[in-house]
């Protein structure tokens, strides 16, 4: 390990060997931005003795870790047009950004100890921001529309219905009987004759009796064309 | 002539009793213009009247304090009674800002209303999540939009102003007078340098 590793460094962002901040920043553990370059720097020259192989590798390591702390600090999306701009200019340009952000920093650090200047100051935060002055007249209205609509409320309304509750279903049976009755009786009867006085419920249901008859084979049925009259016999006769 | 005893009652201090009721009330500092909508009176009477009640709520006299600060006035609680409110209150606000948060905190009170993008050129890194908490904070606000619907920008709030103890953005010392950095840089090198030297 060579001497330059194991420079150790005391940072506000980093205490340990130079070695090992190196490998916190490669494995972005620690924010090279947060890094003072100039203490490290600074510990070089105060501890630094008189082999030239070891300035030499200082060197190196300290404007890699320069360079990568300027990329940092202007993103790659934005673009910078320095390519435009002559080597002076560039440099002006950088020196004043710099200038700019360590007035920013500067005025945090403002900030921060104003905040711990204040630490004593207690104050209530209300929950609810201040209400707004409530300012919406409304439009000139009409009682005549108001009454209106309050009659149209009041009024009686219509008596529901109560006609499917007294619906009710004759037996199938009930039809059976009375069609074998008939048959007995005449040998044939035509259908919508036999059910003409029946309400549809009715004729729906005769109308499957009629279908029992047929499927147990005691009748025949009989229809000249659709929607005819349906003639019923005995199949029996 | 009945003789009974009239308490006169000094427009201006009954103004006093109706400022100090409605600044008890107030989740915020408020202007003299807000004062003086709400009670309906003037102005100038208003100034009047806080200036009577500034002189009873101060340190020293009172556990209640009223201070000028966010472009009105706020009671807030006496300096000495600061560790009792802190056995009893956690200010969420102001604890714990970092340092990210602090700078972001600097350039939008400066330059607000300004973007993230803005923010982020400033500061050589993305600003979004110190934004993000700042605004969770209520330290800034969004405030529109850049032109033709730009990148959304922030501006410091009444809150940041009430919290570092401002009268206004004004109160802010001018950033030229700030940067000294670069000089005690230069010294602190010299320094070294000239200890080699000798």
């Amino acid at each position: 390990m060579s001497a330059v590793a194991e420079l150790p460094l005391d940072l506000d962002a980093f205490e340990g060997p130079f070695d090992l901040l190196l490998t916190l920043v490669l494995k972005e553990e620690l924010e090279l931005r947060d890094v003072e370059i100039v203490e490290i720097v600074l510990t070089f020259l105060a501890e630094r003795g008189e082999d030239l192989e070891v300035d030499g590798e200082f060197l190196v390591l300290v404007a890699s870790l320069l360079e990568l702390k300027a990329r940092g600090l202007f993103p790659e999306e934005e673009e910078v047009p320095f390519e435009d701009l002559d080597a002076d200019d560039a440099a002006g340009e950088l020196a004043e950004r710099l200038a700019q952000y360590r007035r920013f920093r500067a005025a945090a650090g403002w900030l921060e100890e104003r905040l711990e200047a204040d630490s004593d100051r207690y104050f209530r935060l209300g929950p609810a921001p201040l209400a707004p002055v409530p300012d919406r007249p409304l439009a000139p209205q009409q009682p005549e529309s108001l009454a209106a609509a309050l009659r149209a409320l009041a009024a009686e309304p219509p008596t529901p219905s109560l006609r499917h509750i007294t619906l009710t279903f004759p037996p199938v049976s009930l039809f059976l009987e009375r069609f074998r009755a008939v048959l007995r009786r005449r040998g044939r009867f035509v259908f919508d004759k036999e059910v003409e006085a029946l309400t549809r419920v009715e004729q729906a249901v005769a109308f499957l009796a009629l279908l029992e008859l047929r499927k147990a084979g005691e009748i025949a049925i009989g229809q000249v064309a659709p929607f005819e009259e349906i003639t019923v016999w005995n199949n029996a006769a | 002539m009945s003789g009974t005893l009239r308490l006169i009652d000094n427009p201006v201090d009954r103004l006093a009793r109706t400022i100090e009721a409605l600044l008890v009330i107030a989740p915020a500092a408020l202007s003299v213009e807000d004062l003086a909508a709400a009670a309906e009176d003037d102005p100038e009477r208003v100034e009047t009247a806080l200036g009577l009640l500034a002189s009873r709520y101060r340190e020293g006299r009172s556990g209640i304090v009223l201070e000028q600060v966010a472009g009105g006035y706020a009671f807030r609680a006496a300096r000495e009674a600061a560790e009792a409110c802190a056995r009893l209150v956690e200010r969420p606000v102001q604890r714990g800002l970092s340092q990210a948060a602090l700078e972001t905190l600097a350039v939008v009170a400066y330059l607000g209303p300004v973007s993230r993008p803005e923010i982020a050129r400033i500061r050589g890194v993305a600003a979004d999540s110190a934004v993000a908490g700042l605004v969770e904070r209520g330290l800034i606000a969004e405030a529109g939009r850049e032109k033709d619907g730009g990148a959304i920008r922030y501006e410091s709030t009444p809150l940041f102003e009430r919290v570092f103890g401002l009268t206004g953005l004004s109160e802010l010392p001018r950033l030229d007078d700030l940067a000294e950095t670069e000089q005690g840089l230069r010294e602190r090198l010299e320094e070294v340098a000239g200890r080699r030297g000798a």
